[in-house]
């Protein structure tokens, strides 16, 4: 009997006893069910870290020098000579001076507005865009120009649209506004992302009265080099101050990596306790398959005394287990991705967020592999019973 | 005529505990091809324990069967799965049909373990339950048939391998007289065809439709001869005598 007749009868029996059938796939079902949604979850949490951590760039270290004392510092030019000195892993570098001070428009008063002092690359490392006017240049940057650039929101709010070539007070000192940034968030608010002005880092040294900047933003060439990266700078660091506690740099990409993995492990141990529940269906299929052979006695010893052998009894029970717990499988595929749709549904409405629930095709492969696999396994004793019957006890048995 | 099935000083002995229960006591017997023999003995007489050995579903502790010039006695499980897919027909007294197969595929198990092809399988499943007249229900189940009926779809099952030999086990146990006679002509018929034919029963009337019985009695042979010699249908104990011809 090939293989494909014993597949025939095993739908047949399946069919035969659908309420039966469907209990005994229960448990399967459950437990393929909960594997993809916990391991969608798990995906959609990571690709949620990952857009975040995207919106502040993957790419870039971000490289703090408290110095030690004033005994040694490092220059804003040997910090520029390290990244034109590695090209291969360093792509762009932008200081950044971080100040605090009074933001006037007119008579107007500004609180919550940040004001950053950065290179002409800032920008284009961080990929925002400017939608009015022009970014910062080389020579704003190298002349310490009064000019900056300002948010979206800003403009909208104190200059109604129009700011390029207007002025702004930063501490009583007069900036002209050369351009405007794209808009970055999609709620514009007072202290959102929006409302910012970012001037020339030497404008704002100057401004601010600080000599060295301890501060800096550096973009690497592949971001999965990140870590590599990381300990470049930080080997160059460490070989001006011989010290740890001098300097600090943190990878983007590496904090999503931790994070990730730290997630993978959650989603792991969750998957395992729901695969749990796989293996009491699989029990469940054994029990069942027992029962379906002491019932089906009569028929195996009809089927051996019309010349059935061992191996086509034995055949024809482990593959009607192995479809029983695959059919469990596919229904589980089918709830576990309608609950994940649901799932994604009423996060994004209860929590406002748009976290969304992906079940990964690697889960729904394991979850078929792992049912069918089930099936066939906890099968396999029960058709072993079957199969080595005595025909003649069989046919007698009432 | 040649020597299908031959028991050479075959015996089967079960252990029930401590004592020995000798099924078959040294059984030698000779059935050619296209005979019609009747096994006839009362229950605990070895008729069954005869019919179990010659449908290969057991093996003789000691002796030897030669089915077709074969030895069934040193075949193992598989072989012998084998010899009773091509050469033997099974008629059972309770048809044992499969309850959730149709008519056709019912007929069709002896061929599908004989890895027959599909269309084939169809063609020969249909032509076996059209000679035993029920070529209308290839899709009915068994339980929408009468016992006549179902016991005629055994028929057809047995039938369908071409087998050498057809197995019936009180084949009208189950049935009322009138069909029990239907079903006695049917072998009778197949008889006719060419085809040897083993009934076993406790029935004289029946055994009675064969040309020739063999009467066991406690797993011995008491009578081996014509069905229609008035000493065939006597007991071997009601007339005293301890062993014939």
């Amino acid at each position: 009997m090939s293989f494909f007749e014993s597949f025939g009868l095993a739908i047949k029996n399946i069919l035969s006893s659908k309420m039966r059938t469907f209990l005994t796939m229960l448990g399967i079902i459950i437990g393929v069910t909960a594997v993809i949604v916990i391991v969608g979850l798990g995906n959609g949490m990571q690709n949620y870290m990952k857009d975040s951590f995207s919106e502040l760039g993957t790419n870039t270290l971000t490289v703090s020098i408290p110095g030690r004392g004033s005994s040694r510092s490092v220059s804003v030019d040997s910090m520029y000579q390290l990244v034109a000195d590695n090209p291969q892993q360093l792509d762009k570098i932008s200081p950044t001076v971080t100040m605090s001070g009074t933001v006037k428009i007119e008579t107007e008063t500004a609180d919550s507005t940040t004001v950053t002092g950065v290179s002409e690359d800032y920008f284009q490392m961080k990929g925002y865009g400017i939608s009015q006017g022009r970014g910062l240049n080389y020579v704003d940057v190298a002349q310490r120009k009064d000019v900056c650039v300002i948010g979206q929101y800003l403009n909208q709010a104190y200059y109604a649209g129009g700011a390029v070539g207007q002025t702004i007070k930063f501490n009583g000192t007069k900036l002209t506004i050369v351009g405007v940034m794209s808009q970055k968030s999609d709620t514009m608010e007072e202290g959102g992302s929006d409302d910012c002005i970012f001037l020339p880092y030497s404008t704002a040294a100057r401004l601010s009265w600080t000599g060295t900047i301890s501060s800096y933003l550096i973009t690497v060439v592949d971001e999965n080099q990140a870590a590599a990266c990381k300990t470049l700078v930080e080997d160059y660091l460490y070989g001006i101050f011989s010290d740890e506690n001098a300097y600090s740099v943190t990878s983007m990409a590496e904090m999503l990596d931790t994070m990730n993995s730290m997630i993978n492990m959650v989603i792991t141990i969750l998957a395992a306790i729901a695969a749990i529940s796989l293996v009491v269906g699989g029990i469940g299929i054994m029990n069942i398959m027992l029962v379906s052979v002491t019932e089906r006695t009569r028929e195996i010893g009809i089927r051996k005394a019309l010349g059935a052998k061992e191996r086509s009894i034995m055949q024809q029970f482990v593959i009607e287990a192995g479809t029983t717990s695959a059919l469990g499988g596919i229904l589980g595929i089918a709830l576990g991705f309608a609950l994940s749709s649901a799932a994604s549904v009423i996060i994004s409405t209860l929590m406002d967020s748009s976290m969304s629930v992906t079940p990964s095709m690697g889960s729904v492969l394991m979850a078929v592999g792992v049912s069918v696999g089930i099936g066939v396994i906890f099968g396999y004793l029960p058709a072993k019973k079957a199969a080595r019957l005595n025909p003649i006890d069989a046919l007698r048995y009432d | 005529m040649s020597a299908l099935i031959e028991f050479q000083e075959v015996c089967k002995v079960y252990r029930m505990g401590d004592s020995e229960v000798w099924a078959a006591d040294h059984i030698s017997l000779v059935i050619h091809r296209g005979e019609f023999v009747a096994i006839v003995g009362q229950s605990g007489s070895g008729k069954s324990t005869c019919m179990n050995i010659i449908g290969c579903l057991d093996v003789p502790t000691s002796g030897t069967y030669l089915l077709d010039g074969r030895d069934v006695g040193s075949m193992n499980k598989n072989q012998l799965a084998e010899i009773r897919n091509k050469l033997l027909g099974f008629i059972f007294q309770q048809y044992n049909l499969l309850p959730k197969l149709t008519l056709l595929e019912n007929v069709e198990v002896p061929l599908l373990y004989a890895g027959v092809p599909k269309p084939e399988r169809h063609r020969r499943a249909q032509e076996a339950l059209e000679m035993v007249g029920l070529g209308d229900k290839l899709r009915n189940k068994p339980s929408q048939l009468s016992g006549g009926q179902q016991q005629r779809v055994s028929i057809a099952r047995a039938l369908v391998g071409k087998p050498a030999v057809i197995l019936a086990d009180e084949p009208t146990g189950a049935l009322d007289s009138h069909t029990g006679r239907e079903v006695l002509r049917l072998l009778q018929q197949l008889h006719d065809d060419g085809n040897t034919i083993v009934l076993i029963t406790h029935d004289n009337s029946i055994a009675t439709q064969a040309q020739r019985i063999i009467r066991l009695e406690d797993g011995a042979v008491v009578y081996d001869g014509d069905a229609h010699a008035p000493e065939a249908v006597v007991t071997a104990g009601a007339i005293g005598t301890g062993g014939a011809s």
